[in-house]
């Protein structure tokens, strides 16, 4: 095969390798059919389970940082440039204090999920230097382990915290992770090694799919997509960087949940979406899947869009050179249909910056808390002047077809008091503009009362002092 | 470092699994092709179109079968591929077999049918109305329940439903099997049977068993999905590989394990409870209808189980409880951790629960009132004996103390509207054995090497429960040498023949006594031969310690792999076999009385959570356990089996939901939609005890078996929910209906108030 054809290069563990497979392939295919490399597992196939879990490696001002991604959702055209860390590269001689702990503490039964974890405990270890327990559980909430209940794994996370904490003084946290043998002394040597890498060869060729993190693409048609050509989006082809520009922030289609929470914009406009993001997906989930794919996906109980409603998004949307303005609440027009021409791509998503006196509240239901999709999920945004709304935008999800923005509702709030009464009728007008539908996530019947339940709790929350709440349950019981 | 040598594998993902073997040159792989309706006739089937297809090699369906078209283990009822009739969504019909996966996939579209609707059943109270079940009802009776209700100052009744469990074990369904040179197959299968598949491959093919080898190195997750529930995939990958004459690996994929295995049987049960004006219960009836799915598979055993953990610990002179096994078009369900016991207990603590609320008692005290106690008689009649209920209870008791948290709760209740705690405590009491007595055997083929290392074949598949280990330390104990030493190897039906399953929690009592016994035979030859080094003839004057060969109570110079190479050299036996059965039990299912297990396993737990009663969503906050371990000597894995077990009866009673439509299809059929405890899920408190001063002639090491009972422990956390819904609205009316979804819990506490 002529080498020209090879236009994925990329560091597999420690080795460079260049490989012709189409890019839009899948990783956990590539590492355990193309390489025979077996400590990667298949478990579900769509970034529900996280036995597929490795880590990406980018370079980014001099320095690697690591990402921990289900392999079993990324198209191989996103390895071009970066260091691929899967379980069988952390072997050394002697086990890493994960794997020792893991090992000794009960963290392991089966072993089927056991390599996805030590390598999203490694992936914690490599990006933080300060460790906590809770935090470093946290990461691990994109892992599913059927056999130990998690109780060996939180000892063995424990005790690796104490282990590198007794460690030896080091100049710099990677050299001290090596010393301590989280990872193999050749990790030091990657940033140097990326360094030299150009951007791919060949030409891409265009297809009517976009890929962007591919977290749901990847799940619904993971088959059609191995063996095809597609356009992948990724940092280079759209932004995804966060901003400030005037009295806008902007978000660029590209940049991903977790960016949105590490961002220090969004953290200084809206410091409680860092809290409400955590129950988007799982961290692998997070990493990967994009704010622009999260609103083209258009799902009707997606998490981010039923924030990005309330607060009043806009979307530039781009084709070729021209690109176009259109308010997300104008967006989505049917079930799984957008207003977003052939080939038009989400450039940037536009954020207001919000004015004095703002109030912002999401809540989300589901079976299971985390790395779950929510049965109900409803955002509320409000500008009051003393007891008064003066701007209302109220979401509802999982109710409708769409994305649903409660424009009755948010109009009824407009200029009312906050009161019991006030809730009360606001959310009976809620109701009356949805429509759901009964299905693995809960009957209609619950998702109305949910909903009800929802915009009470949006209310309790933002002013308790307000709002009492054993009227306004009382009157629920009544109603 | 700890000897631990699987997990040292696990962590380094060097342990395989069927799908991690080397894959031998001209493999091929297979996709099954399935019914989409749950009853109906096939009136045409044509694969013309799929093995035109790029890369198939064949379509392999019911006529390709040389031997009997039939897998059913206990009842011969099940086809391995449907031949005129589909029983129920994802019924088997063919498997498609191609150089790759994904062109097997392909294939699949290809293949067209034709059907015919039948009426279908879901329900299983339906089904035994129109009397279709499996075999006919089966009755467990103690006392005069008819004579007692005049007795009884209180009687209530009630229904209680309980929802299947998906068992999603880590590692899918799958075998990879390739033909020998006698005209055999060897086949890897992720099975907890080796036995059974070795059995019914060989009937399949028409091939006496000894043709048929079945290797199992480790299986990823199996918690009694891959009992009797492996089979089907072992056979087909193998009825593959004879035809075509190629290697055939089958692996599902997620979502076809999920709809094709069966699960945990749901239940319906309806009962009625009387008691005495202090709470003592007098008598229990109750009629359970088990959603048996589409044929026996090991329904009626599990049935058996449910009758007979039909009071969980407590002592009831007058019990009459009836099982129906209910034919429905549902795949076939099947084991699962508890088998058929955690429904009988739901349906005990519920009756106790909601009679509680009559008495104006708490559901503690009754609990506690009618504990068994020693000489107890079950209603199968056998009676207990070493009975730590009464124990466990009062440890967890004096640890923590149950009247605090009562009174705890009731203060935070008192505090806060919307937020309310509740607590429940959970006994449990489990019978070890196969109910079926004849499984109650295993056997034990250990070899002992010229370098002085040792070889342990056993019936007992390791799937994450440690017996691999276990097995280790009871030769390393028996031969008194370093676990080091000691090797477990695969199971594997050449080898060790006739196995029972690696089930009911039995796996490491059974193979371990053969263990012992094989490790013994040799351990006397040994010290034989070190005997006749010092020209003794007293054989008690020789021991092994430490490796080390003592003569006289004094250390010699000679270590146990100087004896060894003498024993080769004298041309003694280095290999030992040993057959173990256990002793004393037995059952006559005729008039369903006997001594049907070994022992009992007893407990208690204390469960905590806390309700968000605006929103219905919860935490459980913490579990506290005493626990009979026996003696234990792997307390590693006798833990970790314990915590594990415990998440698994959590995620049963709250967020583990099945959900079918009305044509019977399953709607939660991939883990977005089944969710199963994740991290967060774990309770923020979990806390195990071992019951001090326990012990156990019947297990090995004095030992008691570990894998099932903490899996009920769960059940506590459906009563510590109820009793945080009741303190929001004292007058509600639980439905007993698990599992406790958040919708569950909001439709319940909201009932009625919204259109």
């Amino acid at each position: 095969m002529s080498t020209d054809k090879k236009m994925i290069k990329f560091l597999f563990n420690s080795e460079w390798l260049e490989t012709s497979v189409s890019p839009a392939s899948v990783l956990l295919d590539f590492i355990r059919n193309e390489k025979r490399l077996t400590g990667t597992k298949e478990g579900c196939r769509e970034g529900d389970c996280g036995a597929c879990a490795v880590l990406i490696g980018e370079l980014r001002s001099g320095k690697v940082k690591y990402k921990v991604v289900n392999s079993c959702l990324v198209p191989m055209r996103d390895l071009h440039g970066k260091h691929l860390v899967t379980v069988e590269s952390l072997n050394q001689d002697e086990l890493t204090p994960i794997q020792l702990t893991v090992a000794e503490e009960g963290g392991t039964q089966c072993g089927f999920c056991t390599p996805g974890f030590v390598i999203s405990m490694t992936g914690y270890f490599l990006n933080n230097k300060k460790l906590d327990l809770q935090e470093a559980m946290d990461s691990l909430g994109g892992n599913i382990c059927r056999c130990t209940g998690y109780a060996g794994i939180e000892r063995a996370v424990k005790k690796s915290i104490e282990i590198y904490e007794q460690s030896g003084e080091s100049k710099d946290h990677l050299t001290k992770l090596i010393d301590a043998k989280f990872v193999p002394s050749f990790f030091k040597s990657v940033p140097k090694l990326l360094a030299g890498i150009d951007a791919p060869k060949a030409k891409q060729k265009v297809s009517e799919i976009f890929i962007g993190g591919g977290t749901d693409l990847y799940v619904q048609k993971w088959e059609e997509l191995s063996g095809a050509d597609y356009k992948i989006l990724s940092g280079s082809n759209i932004p995804d960087d966060i901003n400030l520009s005037g009295n806008k922030i902007r978000i660029g289609g590209g940049a991903t949940i977790q960016q949105l929470i590490d961002s220090a914009v969004i953290k200084k406009y809206f410091p409680l979406i860092q809290n409400d993001l955590q129950l988007f997906g799982s961290l692998p989930i997070r990493n990967r899947a994009t704010v622009a794919g999260n609103i083209v996906n258009a799902s009707p109980i997606g998490d981010l869009t039923n924030i990005l409603l309330v607060l009043d998004a806009g979307l530039i949307l781009k084709y070729g050179k021209t690109n176009r303005q259109i308010s997300l609440r104008k967006f989505f027009l049917d079930y799984k249909l957008t207003d977003r021409k052939k080939n038009e791509l989400i450039e940037w998503i536009l954020l207001p910056v919000p004015q004095k006196e703002f109030y912002f509240n999401f809540e989300k239901i589901s079976k299971r808390k985390y790395l779950d999709i929510a049965s109900v999920n409803s955002s509320i945004a409000l500008i009051t002047k003393k007891n008064k709304i003066i701007k209302a935008g109220i979401s509802a999800g999982g109710v409708s077809p769409v994305p649903l923005f409660l424009k009755k509702t948010s109009a009824f709030l407009k200029d009312r008091l906050i009161a019991t009464e006030t809730v009360r009728e606001a959310a009976k007008i809620a109701l009356s503009e949805i429509s759901p539908i009964s299905d693995a996530r809960g009957s209609d019947r619950y998702k109305r009362l949910l909903l009800r339940q929802l915009i009470y709790a949006h209310f309790l929350i933002l002013f308790p002092s307000q709002i009492d709440e054993t009227a306004l349950i009382r009157g629920a019981r009544e109603l | 470092m700890k000897n631990l040598y699987d997990s040292i594998k696990h962590v380094r993902g060097e342990s395989q699994f069927i799908d991690d073997l080397p894959v031998q040159e001209g493999t091929l792989f297979g996709a099954v092709y399935y019914s989409n309706i749950a009853h109906g006739k096939i009136l045409k089937l044509d694969f013309s179109e799929a093995l035109k297809m790029n890369g198939v090699a064949g379509i392999i369906s019911a006529k390709d079968i040389p031997g009997e078209n039939q897998i059913g283990g206990v009842i011969r009822d099940e086809n391995l591929f449907a031949e005129e009739t589909l029983h129920f969504i994802a019924h088997p019909i063919a498997l498609a077999v191609a150089d790759s996966y994904l062109n097997a996939r392909a294939a699949l579209k290809k293949i067209k049918i034709v059907v015919q609707k039948l009426p279908h059943i879901l329900d299983p109270r339906e089904a035994a109305v129109k009397n279709e079940l499996i075999i006919p009802p089966r009755k467990f009776e103690l006392g005069n329940v008819d004579e007692a209700w005049k007795d009884c100052e209180y009687i209530i009744e009630g229904k209680v439903e309980s929802g299947g469990q998906e068992h999603l074990y880590l590692e899918t369904q799958g075998a990879y099997s390739f033909k020998t040179e006698s005209g055999g197959i060897k086949i890897f299968s992720a099975t907890q049977a080796p036995t059974a598949v070795q059995r019914t491959v060989a009937n399949i093919l028409n091939l006496p068993m000894n043709k048929i080898e079945v290797d199992v190195q480790r299986l990823g997750g199996g918690f009694g999905g891959k009992e009797d529930q492996a089979t089907a995939w072992a056979c087909m990958s193998a009825l593959a590989a004879y035809k075509l004459n190629r290697p055939v690996k089958l692996i599902l994929k997620r979502q076809d394990d999920i709809r094709l295995t069966g699960k945990r049987h749901p239940y319906s049960s309806d009962y009625k409870i009387g008691l005495d004006r202090e709470g003592k219960i007098l008598a229990y009836e109750t009629v359970y209808y088990q959603n048996a799915g589409a044929s026996a598979d090991l329904s009626t055993a599990i049935l058996d189980r449910t009758l007979f953990h039909c009071t969980n610990s407590y002592f009831i002179p007058n019990v009459r409880a009836v099982g129906l096994s209910c034919r429905t078009n549902l795949p076939p369900n099947t084991a699962f951790r508890g088998f058929g016991g955690p429904q009988g207990m739901f349906v005990i603590e519920s009756a106790i629960h909601k009679a509680a609320a009559v008495l104006k008692k708490e559901p503690v005290e009754i609990q506690k009132l009618n504990l068994l106690d020693e000489g107890d008689e079950f209603p199968y009649g056998q009676k207990t004996f070493n009975c730590s209920a009464k124990k466990s209870f009062e440890d967890l008791d004096r640890l923590y103390p149950l009247k605090d948290i009562l009174r705890e709760t009731d203060e935070f209740n008192a505090r806060n509207t919307l937020v309310k705690k509740g607590s429940a405590v959970m006994p449990i009491c489990f019978g070890i054995s196969f109910t079926t007595t004849f499984l109650n055997q295993a056997s034990a083929l250990v070899h002992i090497y010229t370098d002085g290392s040792v070889s342990i074949n056993t019936a007992a598949v390791e799937m994450g429960q440690g017996v691999n280990e276990k097995m280790k330390r009871i030769a390393s104990r028996v031969l008194n040498i370093a676990e080091s030493r000691i090797k477990i190897e695969s199971t594997n039906t050449s080898r060790v023949s006739n196995t029972s399953p690696t089930a009911a929690s039995k796996g490491t009592d059974l193979n371990g006594f053969a263990v012992i016994d094989a490790c013994t035979i040799l351990k006397e030859r040994l010290s034989k031969v070190a005997a006749e080094e010092f020209e003794e003839n007293d054989l008690s004057a020789i021991y092994f310690k430490n490796e080390k060969v003592f003569y006289e109570g004094e250390p010699t110079n000679l270590t146990f792999a100087d004896i060894v190479k003498k024993a080769y050299s004298k041309r003694v036996s280095l290999t030992a076999q040993a057959h173990h059965s256990t002793p004393e039990i037995n059952f006559d299912a005729k008039i369903n009385k006997g001594h049907p297990f070994s022992y009992h396993v007893y407990g208690a737990a204390v469960v905590q959570a806390t309700l968000d009663c605006l929103r219905g969503t919860y935490e459980i906050d913490s579990v506290k356990v005493v626990h009979d371990f026996g003696e234990s000597f792997h307390p590693v894995i006798d833990l970790g089996q314990a915590e594990g077990g415990i998440l698994q009866g959590l995620g049963w009673m709250t967020m583990e939901e099945l959900k079918w439509n009305e044509e019977g299809k399953l709607l939660t059929d991939a883990l977005s939609t089944y969710k199963v405890p994740d991290i967060h899920s774990m309770p923020r408190e979990l806390k195990i005890h071992f019951l001090e001063k326990s012990q156990n002639d019947f297990g090995p090491l004095r030992s008691k078996a570990v894998g099932e009972p903490p899996f009920m422990y769960g059940i506590g956390a459906y009563f510590a929910l109820a009793n945080a819904m009741k303190a929001f609205k004292p007058d509600l009316e639980i439905n007993y209906t698990a599992p406790l979804t958040p919708e569950n819990v909001l439709l319940t506490l909201y009932n009625n108030t919204i259109n």
